[in-house]
């Protein structure tokens, strides 16, 4: 079910290494009673934009989770940047790369500066570089310096907090971004102009990022790859012309809101319509 | 504000605030010391955070009077063995025990609220704080901590309050505190001592809890200054009640006294002769009974007046009554295994007497308690709370063969009043008792020796065993303060004005026993 990376119709845009490689990567809770990720092989190269969705307990947040060591794995390897990432520690893995929270994660009693420095000033950087990196940052994710560096988190929209999220995600200039449901929690215009902005972002910059999500629609729109988990499996693993051609009745299920979404729409705005 | 009394309170407050601001302080210092990492350790540890919550919370249900009590024996046992095995012993008494009862009082509300604060932390922020990279330490200090602030300041404030106001309770176990008013005023009925300790300790607990809020405002909300301002003033407040109490030159000589009017008195005219002699002194007035005579064993205080019967019965657990001068010179012995010097008797009693008005017992011709037994079957008697438990009341009994027709136990102020109305027609009160004279009563003599002696006796810790100074200080005193002194002496102090401030009766009494 799960195609080669390299023989995949676009194989020409994958380098050779990958960046982030699940090798038969176990993991169950509860002494073995839940299994949340049974048997997973996955390889991410760099400059890829994957998505990886499912439903609730699927086991896709916990395949997350197990990149940057928030889970630890039963069994399998799992290598970042080439390096095993059993073999390093923990936390400076952690460090190096960024990670965007369900509806932000950010902490209430520091700043929107404060929060989006965090990593620069775990990792030590001089203040004024931090200070620096911050003005930058959210010009990047389009805030208002003046306007926002000072504010608290709750003084915040949702789509604000969630942009500060993915700054503070930047901060210390990562290769890789993991980004669990990051805009699961936002109406659908501010999701959008979120979406796009991210998009973007990840283009200019070079970063390798993992999304995970529960809707198809965005993870197609977004996504170079599409990955589908299913209790624990991943199910199918590939482009949206890949996954239309999978036989998988789940995965047609996936597909079918979508699709029907794509044909409503081409009738209600057709393209050659003028002003 | 023209009540002496006021300024009498007022002379006190430099030495009564200082004290009790250093061992609230110490004692809150130490209580945090201890509960803020047990409550971290615990946060994540449920078994042992339910066995902490539980303890401190059994602690909190011993009333503070009985846990600043117990610390003293505990400590004297340990202080025992220290000097046994290390060679160092300390003090038992006054700051150390009032410092750790304090402290182990003050920890239940900041082990409650830093476990709950730490534990009310969002998951998610917890998550996050382990995902952008930071160890557990960092997660604890720059995450947790700063959150669960708001709640551990209100637990630190809740303690702080408490332990300000259970200070006033250590003055039974030798620590000056701003309870040293309220001990004081309530047995010498100085209303004007009583008001003043509360309101005073309720101010303290007041500013205290107000620079706490602003300290806990200004971590809040990140302002240096308020959290500056806020440490400032507590700072302020510490070294403006120590200054004067450095500043003064240290009492080496300490007069103790129990929680009655008569020893506030008598510690006060010991203290007004060894200060007269140009010694250093200081009085601790209101220990409790249990504690005195230990504190002068182990040199805490120096001297105090203590009755011949009770240390017979209560300290050397003798269950038989000897006469006067064999029971004397008995102890005198006993007490010198202990080094304890007994210097000598005052010339009063303060025992338990048959009393009734003395214009009836002149009717009927009673003058002794023979006298009474052939009327007793047709008359009442009232005692205290323990009298008829006591075996006292048995001698009494057996020696005169008294029956009475009814027995009734009274609040012992009221006794007096009742006696002299004719409500009952004997009392059992006490020799000394200022009331006797008050109501004009008289004392029933006790011809066969059925009551113990209850002479009032000074008695030297070991250190002031061969003071030649002090003894010679004390020496007008012996022999020289009988009964009819002492009475009046006691009901002058009983009164509610000027006049009977411990001192003031203290001086009356000096000038009365013909001192210059």
């Amino acid at each position: 079910m799960v195609r080669d990376l390299r023989s995949s119709s676009n194989g020409q845009r994958m380098p050779a290494t990958p960046l982030i490689a699940y090798a038969h990567v176990d993991k169950s809770f509860d002494n073995g009673r839940v299994v949340a990720v049974d048997d997973v092989s996955l390889e991410v190269a760099e400059g890829e934009f994957l998505a990886v969705v499912g439903g609730s307990g699927s086991g896709k947040t916990t395949l997350l989770r197990l990149a940057n060591r928030l889970i630890e794995a039963d069994r399998g390897q799992i290598a970042v940047e080439g390096e095993d990432v059993s073999r390093v520690d923990p936390i400076l893995l952690r460090r190096r790369i960024g990670y965007v929270f369900q509806s932000g994660g950010l902490f209430p009693h520091l700043t929107v500066a404060g929060n989006i420095g965090i990593t620069p000033r775990l990792l030590g950087w001089p203040q004024a570089e931090i200070s620096a990196r911050v003005d930058e940052l959210l010009d990047l994710v389009r805030l208002d310096r003046a306007q926002h560096r000072d504010r608290l988190p709750h003084e915040l929209s949702g789509g604000q907090r969630q942009r500060v999220g993915v700054a503070r995600a930047l901060a210390a200039k990562p290769r890789i971004v993991l980004m669990d449901e990051p805009f699961g929690a936002l109406d659908p215009l501010t999701r959008d102009a979120l979406g796009d902005d991210y998009r973007t972002l990840h283009r200019e910059l070079g970063l390798t990022t993992v999304m995970i999500t529960h809707d198809m629609t965005e993870a197609l729109l977004l996504a170079d790859r599409v990955a589908v988990m299913r209790g624990g499996r991943l199910l199918a693993l590939g482009t949206a012309a890949e996954l239309a051609r999978n036989t998988d009745a789940y995965v047609g299920e996936l597909l079918r809101t979508p699709r029907r979404q794509a044909e409503r729409l081409g009738a209600l705005l057709p393209r050659d319509a003028t002003a | 504000m023209s009540d002496p009394r006021w300024s009498e309170a007022l002379a006190h407050l430099p030495d009564y605030l200082g004290n009790h601001v250093r061992v609230s302080v110490a004692a809150l210092a130490l209580g945090l010391l201890i509960s803020l990492p047990l409550a971290i350790i615990a946060r994540n540890r449920p078994v042992l955070r339910g066995a902490l919550l539980g303890l401190a919370s059994i602690v909190q249900t011993v009333p503070g009077l009985a846990l600043l009590a117990l610390f003293y024996p505990l400590l004297l046992a340990l202080t025992a063995v220290t000097a046994a095995w290390l060679g160092f012993s300390f003090s038992a008494f006054g700051f150390l025990p009032a410092v750790l009862a304090l402290a182990l009082y003050s920890m239940l509300p900041v082990l409650r609220n830093t476990i709950t604060g730490l534990s009310g932390v969002d998951p998610a922020v917890l998550e996050a704080a382990e995902g952008v990279g930071m160890t557990p330490r960092q997660s604890l200090t720059m995450v947790e901590l700063p959150l669960a602030l708001p709640v551990m300041m209100a637990g630190i404030r809740t303690a702080a309050v408490w332990v300000i106001g259970t200070a006033t309770l250590s003055t039974p176990i030798g620590q000056t505190s701003l309870g040293n008013y309220i001990f004081a005023g309530l047995q010498t009925q100085n209303w004007v001592f009583v008001l003043f300790g509360c309101f005073a300790a309720a101010v303290l607990a007041l500013v205290v809890d107000q620079l706490l809020a602003l300290i806990e405002n200004g971590l809040r909300n990140r302002s240096r200054v308020r959290a500056a301002l806020g440490g400032l003033g507590i700072a302020v407040l510490i070294a403006a009640t120590l200054v004067p109490a450095l500043a003064r030159p240290h009492a080496r000589y300490v007069v103790g006294a129990k929680t009655f009017t008569e020893q506030y008195v008598l510690s006060a005219l010991m203290a007004h002769r060894l200060q007269a002699a140009g010694l250093p002194t200081t009085t601790r007035a209101g220990l409790g009974s249990n504690v005195i005579f230990d504190a002068l064993a182990a040199g805490d205080i120096d001297v105090y007046v203590d009755y011949s019967g009770t240390l017979w019965a209560n300290q050397f657990h003798h269950a038989d009554i000897r006469p006067r001068a064999e029971l004397l010179s008995e102890l005198k012995t006993t007490l010198a295994k202990q080094d304890i010097t007994l210097f000598g008797e005052l010339g009063f009693e303060n025992a338990y007497a048959l009393v009734m008005p003395k214009k009836r017992a002149d009717q009927l011709g009673i003058h002794s308690i023979a006298d009474l037994a052939s009327r007793a079957a047709t008359m009442s008697i009232a005692g205290d709370y323990e009298f008829f438990s006591r075996p006292e009341w048995a001698g009494i009994q057996q020696a005169y063969g008294l029956t009475f027709r009814a027995q009734r136990t009274m609040q012992p102020d009221f006794m007096y009043a009742a006696v002299a109305s004719g409500e009952v027609d004997v009392i059992a009160g006490y020799t000394s008792d200022g009331l006797i004279a008050k109501y004009d009563l008289v004392t029933l003599a006790d011809d066969r020796h059925a009551i113990p002696p209850y002479d009032a006796i000074v008695l030297l810790s070991p250190k002031r065993r061969d003071d030649e100074v002090l003894k010679a200080a004390l020496r007008p005193l012996l022999g020289k303060i009988g009964i009819a002194e002492m009475r009046e002496a006691n009901l002058r102090a009983s009164g509610n004005d000027a006049a009977s401030s411990p001192d003031a009766v203290a001086r009356w009494l000096w000038e009365r026993i013909g001192g210059k």
